[in-house]
């Protein structure tokens, strides 16, 4: 035996990758092969199509719009938020960067779920936020704030950041700044510099923070459950809501998959868009 | 109007904090001059070439541009380029992108964009890699990308700030011609910082000799080297033995300095005074042995010193002596004489040691 494995290649991979492969078969591809059975299956165990057809109701079409939408502004504002913090950090002397990348990952010690209580309750009618505004005279009436996208939003945001900060923050910290000089040397005022030479030379962090930010965001479930109230905002809800009241696991099957092969189409488009970047780094 | 200088700097100051990178300098260089900054790390070469650039404010005095003063004119609006010692090519644009770059934000037209990056890649050699990436090309490539990307621009002055740095000795060597020829046949005026002196000697019209953020001297490379104005730029340029003494005699053009109970001879330098000490510095290469028998011991200059050790190192062999309890170093250049082990001196003998006083300078201790 031991001699069999001292010379045939094949078996010394097959040894070495089967923990691997061992894990993403028995945690990764079976509970897929489940969904995908699941979603053709009836309450009887027949066949059916069911599922799929229900996806295409315009109600269910409008939740996936919507979860798609709310899910790229999440992205685009975290990276608008994300790059001047990052910048800032990156800018900061050696020690002071150390802290500042300490205090940007100290959020993710508190729980997620009490993070997000945290926020329901500052935005809540007779919240903080209410209680100033009306204070300082801005407002009479509390604004309603919670329930809406909007809160959902600002839920998926806050609760995302150092997922966008952090890959941003890392290129940039990389990013040579003599390049940036090298471009105003040769004649580039601060957005030409900034178009030409930085955000090519950032822009594989910047795709890595937005895949990062967009896939847990429509996939989102508890901010979505939290801060968009009882109602149908994302559709990380929804399938949620088939597979516990409704029980109807055909159709939350379904729509798991339709949510994964949307995810698959970002995650394409992004590694076309990383690719370019790549070639010449 | 048009100015004698391409670059003037008027008694200008940078400090960083408290630190004076840059104290007090004022410097002119004239157009088409090709002239270096010389000094050894930290004294503020880099600081100068930066304020001219434009990436660096001055603290007090004045920059001036082919008269005009510079002011608070942003770095993208002098018509002046640098090449980085690290190159800062920008790794995500081939070549060709590289060199038109400077071209495209000054809005030229496209078919003369192309015209113009082809000469450039073709002046530094180089027109076959238009479409290769700054990682693809080895640094003697790079450094001419760099180049080819400052020049297409036509500037006024090129500032270069340790281009070579990074080169092996020998591309250093063949870039050094390659640069300056290219100096001439374009006219372009070159500001160049090196600390290696050998480089600015070679290759300047004239050197600027720094020292923490002073301009100690500027001058030609043969007053640099043949009349240093200070201890430090006798001592930075080439090789040199310090004697110290106290002035005794000024006459003329010549000063002369007791050192160890002898009377040594040699050219006044700025600023000597009767009666102050002083140091008599005098190169290797400027001092001749002989036999203490064929010699005149009266003659000027000329005492009984001892052979310490006899080395030979190729183009000349090098002997330290002693002198009045001093160790000076003196080089012969090789003949036969020097290469006959029976005919020369050897380590522990008695010999004569001498030197003309033009070839000794008096300086200010
Ligand atoms: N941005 C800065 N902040 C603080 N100090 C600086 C800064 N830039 C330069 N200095 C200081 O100013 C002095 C001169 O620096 P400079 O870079 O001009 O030296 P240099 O002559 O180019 O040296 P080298 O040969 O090592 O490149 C140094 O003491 C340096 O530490
Ligand atoms: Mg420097």
């Amino acid at each position: 035996m031991a001699t069999l494995l001292r010379k045939s290649r094949a078996l010394q991979l097959l040894g070495l990758m089967f923990p691997g492969g061992f894990w993403m078969v028995v945690f990764f591809l079976l509970p897929l092969l489940f969904i995908v059975v699941l979603s053709f299956l009836d309450n009887e165990r027949l066949f059916t199509l069911e599922g799929y057809q229900r996806v295409f109701d315009p109600l269910y079409i409008g939740i996936f719009l919507q979860s798609i939408w709310i899910s790229l502004l999440t992205t685009i504002i975290s990276l608008l938020i994300s790059f001047p913090v990052a910048l800032f950090m990156a800018r900061l002397p050696k020690g002071w960067r150390d802290i500042a990348l300490f205090a940007v990952m100290i959020p993710f010690w508190t729980n997620f779920l009490v993070r997000t209580y945290a926020l329901q309750f500052l935005m809540r009618n007779q919240g903080p936020i209410n209680l100033l505004l009306q204070w300082i005279g801005l407002i009479d009436e509390p604004l309603s704030m919670l329930n809406t996208p909007a809160a959902v939003m600002v839920g998926l945001i806050y609760g995302n950041l150092p997922f966008m900060i952090l890959p941003v923050y890392t290129s940039l910290e990389k990013f040579d700044w003599t390049l940036l000089e090298a471009a105003q040397d040769l004649g580039a005022s601060a957005w030409p510099a900034f178009f030409r030479v930085m955000l090519p030379l950032t822009a594989p962090g910047l795709l890595s923070g937005s895949i990062l930010t967009f896939v847990p965001a429509i996939g989102s479930y508890v901010t979505a459950e939290l801060m968009g109230g009882g109602k149908a905002t994302m559709i990380g809800r929804v399938i949620a809501g088939q597979f516990e009241q409704a029980q109807n696991w055909t159709f939350g099957s379904a729509m798991s998959l339709i949510l994964m092969v949307i995810v698959t189409i970002f995650a394409l488009i992004y590694f076309r868009l990383g690719r370019g970047e790549r070639v010449a780094l | 109007m048009k100015s004698d200088f391409a670059i003037e700097l008027v008694d200008v100051v940078k400090r960083f904090g408290t630190v004076a990178a840059v104290d007090h300098v004022s410097m002119q260089i004239r157009p088409r001059e090709f002239f270096a900054l010389l000094g050894p790390s930290g004294c503020g070469k880099t600081t100068c070439l930066r304020m001219i650039a434009g990436f660096e404010q001055p603290s007090s005095g004045q920059l001036l541009l082919q008269g005009k003063p510079l002011g608070d004119i942003p770095a993208f609006k002098r018509n002046v380029n640098t090449v980085f010692q690290s190159y800062a090519l920008f790794p995500h644009m081939t070549v060709a992108q590289n060199v038109a770059f400077g071209l495209e934000m000054k809005g030229v037209g496209r078919d003369e964009i192309r015209r113009r990056v082809a000469d450039a890649l073709d002046l530094v050699r180089l027109p076959q890699m238009a479409d290769r990436y700054p990682k693809q090309m080895s640094g003697g490539q790079q450094q001419r990308v760099a180049l080819a990307r400052a020049l297409v621009n036509k500037p006024e002055v090129l500032l270069l700030d340790e281009p070579l740095g990074a080169l092996d000795y020998k591309l250093r060597k063949e870039m050094q011609i390659e640069l300056k020829q290219m100096q001439q046949q374009l006219g372009i005026t070159f500001i160049f910082v090196t600390h290696d002196q050998e480089e600015a000697l070679t290759m300047s019209d004239r050197i600027c000799v720094m020292s923490t953020g002073h301009a100690l001297q500027v001058g030609t490379p043969l007053e640099i080297y043949e009349r240093p104005n200070c201890k430090f730029v006798a001592d930075f340029i080439g090789e040199t033995n310090f004697l110290p003494g106290v002035v005794t005699e000024i006459s003329g053009e010549y000063a002369t300095v007791n050192v160890a109970d002898m009377s040594l001879v040699g050219r006044l330098g700025e600023g000597v005074t009767l009666g102050a000490s002083a140091w008599l510095s005098v190169r290797p290469e400027k001092m001749q042995l002989v036999d203490e028998a064929r010699a005149n011991p009266s003659a000027l200059n000329t005492n009984s010193v001892t052979i310490d050790s006899v080395a030979y190192v190729g183009s000349d062999t090098r002997v330290v002596v002693h002198l009045g309890g001093q160790r000076l170093d003196v080089w012969d250049e090789n003949n036969i004489s020097t290469l006959d082990p029976n005919f020369y001196f050897r380590a522990g003998e008695r010999a004569s040691l001498s030197f003309p006083a033009d070839n000794a300078l008096v300086l200010v201790k």
